[in-house]
């Protein structure tokens, strides 16, 4: 079943004409060219498709692209303005809380997510918020601390 | 091996009230299938395990996602996240155990879609909030083509991953009765990485003192130790009435075990159930105090 779906993503309207079983991975990926969202599981598991959606932290691939219509979309491609990064960009940056950067883009969108909601949280409090997102190559160490950084340097 | 791949083909249904929605199901009887936050229902259908002809998803339904208290109950609406039980101020309260429950339960972004609803629907064993919610004492309002009924929470689960839920009945509200002063309630989730895993075994007390440190009044549910969630109605009996000391704690934790038909690991579980039991009914104990 074709139809027609509104998407308003980092601020942009898009109008895009799809299958209404695509989930809003899928569209952000395949009719947004957006690729920073990643598919790793697509069920649920990696938490690699990460997005905001009304701010909150969700698994884009566990969402029917139809259900997100009128919600405000963030990707990961929204988080820096005017050219310059987010506060946990830079602060992972800084960390270096990356290897080989599959999962960051959702890491990131998770950390974003905590801080919208709790601008100042524990270290169990950052551990907790990025449980569902699997990391195959550092120690979640780094995740937190910059977590932690990123908070501190909002002040 | 299982694979899983994109959505199968379905019809996508948008009723615009819960009556609507209930008479879509009866008129499209096994084509069917009611969607709320989608994080069970999704996953299945992209592994083939279940391939509705027509999706309904409750999301377009306005006014279903409360947490309120009303008329000394507490009530939850079908679209009430796990998040929402988080964060609600409601909940924080008297009805704590269910926030420690969502603290336990996945991970963020599955809190912010999965509904508590949708949790106590798809009726698997190790649901987190259904020994929780069977503790306080729930209900669910039922409401289909023939009308509404009420049921117990311990009754509404038929078996794994099944419900009572007749032709075109859905949940229409979660309903647990104010807990009396004195009470404590406590849930523990014994899982591998404790983060979104199932439980291997889950325990919840809830417990109310009569002002002294003789128990008024207990329920004990376990979950992922039966093919249902079930209440340990022999460790109940063994408490009630009774002065609680460490000993008589002991001997209703044994007497749990009574309750548990697990379906695997049986030893193991059996174990767990009692050690737990004793757990949870002693953190409840502190907090009832
Ligand atoms: C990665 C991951 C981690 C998870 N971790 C946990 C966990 O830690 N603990 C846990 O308990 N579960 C967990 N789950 C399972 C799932 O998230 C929960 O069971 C969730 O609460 C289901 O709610 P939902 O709104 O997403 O349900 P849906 O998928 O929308 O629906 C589930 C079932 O309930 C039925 N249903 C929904 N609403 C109604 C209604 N009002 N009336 C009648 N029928 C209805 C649907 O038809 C369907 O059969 C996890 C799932 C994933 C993918
Ligand atoms: S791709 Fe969505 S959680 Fe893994
Ligand atoms: S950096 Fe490689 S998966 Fe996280």
């Amino acid at each position: 079943m074709k139809q027609i779906i509104n998407l308003k993503v980092n601020g942009v309207a898009h109008q895009v004409e799809t299958d209404t079983r695509r989930t809003l991975l899928e569209v952000i990926r395949e009719h947004l060219g957006l690729m920073g969202t990643k598919k790793g599981c697509d069920e649920g598991d990696c938490g690699a498709c990460t997005v905001l959606l009304d701010g909150k932290p969700v698994n884009s691939c566990l969402v029917l692209a139809i259900e997100a219509q009128d919600k405000p979309i963030t990707t990961i491609e929204g988080l820096a303005s005017n050219g310059k990064l987010d506060p946990i960009q830079e602060a992972f940056v800084a960390n270096g809380a990356f290897q080989c950067g599959f999962c960051t883009p959702g890491m990131v969108m998770a950390a974003k997510g905590l801080l919208n909601e709790n601008p100042h949280p524990t270290q169990e409090e950052a551990t907790r918020a990025i449980a569902g997102n699997l990391c195959r190559c550092t120690g979640y160490l780094r995740f937190v601390e910059g977590i932690q950084q990123a908070a501190k340097a909002k002040v | 091996m299982i694979f899983i791949r994109r959505l199968p083909q379905f019809d996508y249904v948008a009723p615009r009230t819960l009556w609507e929605a209930s008479s879509v199901l009866a008129e499209r009887k096994s084509e069917a299938v009611l969607m709320a936050g989608g994080t069970d229902l999704l996953p299945k259908m992209k592994k083939r395990e279940a391939t509705p002809r027509y999706l309904v998803s409750l999301k377009n339904v306005p006014g279903l996602a409360y947490i309120k208290e009303d008329k000394g109950a507490l009530k939850i609406g079908p679209m009430a996240t796990i998040h929402d039980v988080e964060s609600s101020p409601v909940i924080a309260g008297k009805y704590a155990i269910l926030r420690d429950t969502s603290l336990v339960f996945a991970s963020a972004q599955i809190r912010n879609l999965a509904t508590v609803t949708g949790n106590l629907c798809n009726a698997a064993p190790s649901a987190d909030m259904a020994s929780p919610l069977i503790a306080l004492g729930a209900t669910l309002s039922l409401s289909g083509p023939q009308g509404g009924r009420t049921i117990p929470l311990e009754k509404f689960f038929t078996g794994p991953f099944t419900n009572s839920l007749g032709e075109g009945e859905l949940v229409a509200e979660i309903q647990a009765p104010q807990p009396q002063p004195h009470t404590g309630g406590v849930y523990i989730k014994h899982s591998i990485r404790n983060a979104m895993d199932h439980a291997i075994v889950g325990v919840a007390v809830v417990l109310t003192l009569d002002g002294s440190d003789v128990c008024k009044d207990v329920r004990i549910a376990l979950g992922a130790c039966a093919p249902t969630p079930v209440r340990a109605a022999e460790a109940e009996k063994a408490l009630k009435g009774n002065k609680l000391t460490k000993a008589a704690i002991d001997k209703a934790a044994k007497a749990a075990v009574s309750a548990a038909q697990p379906r695997s690991d049986p030893e193991y579980k059996r174990e767990m159930v009692q050690v737990l039991t004793a757990r949870a009914l002693n953190q409840a104990w502190q907090i009832a105090r």
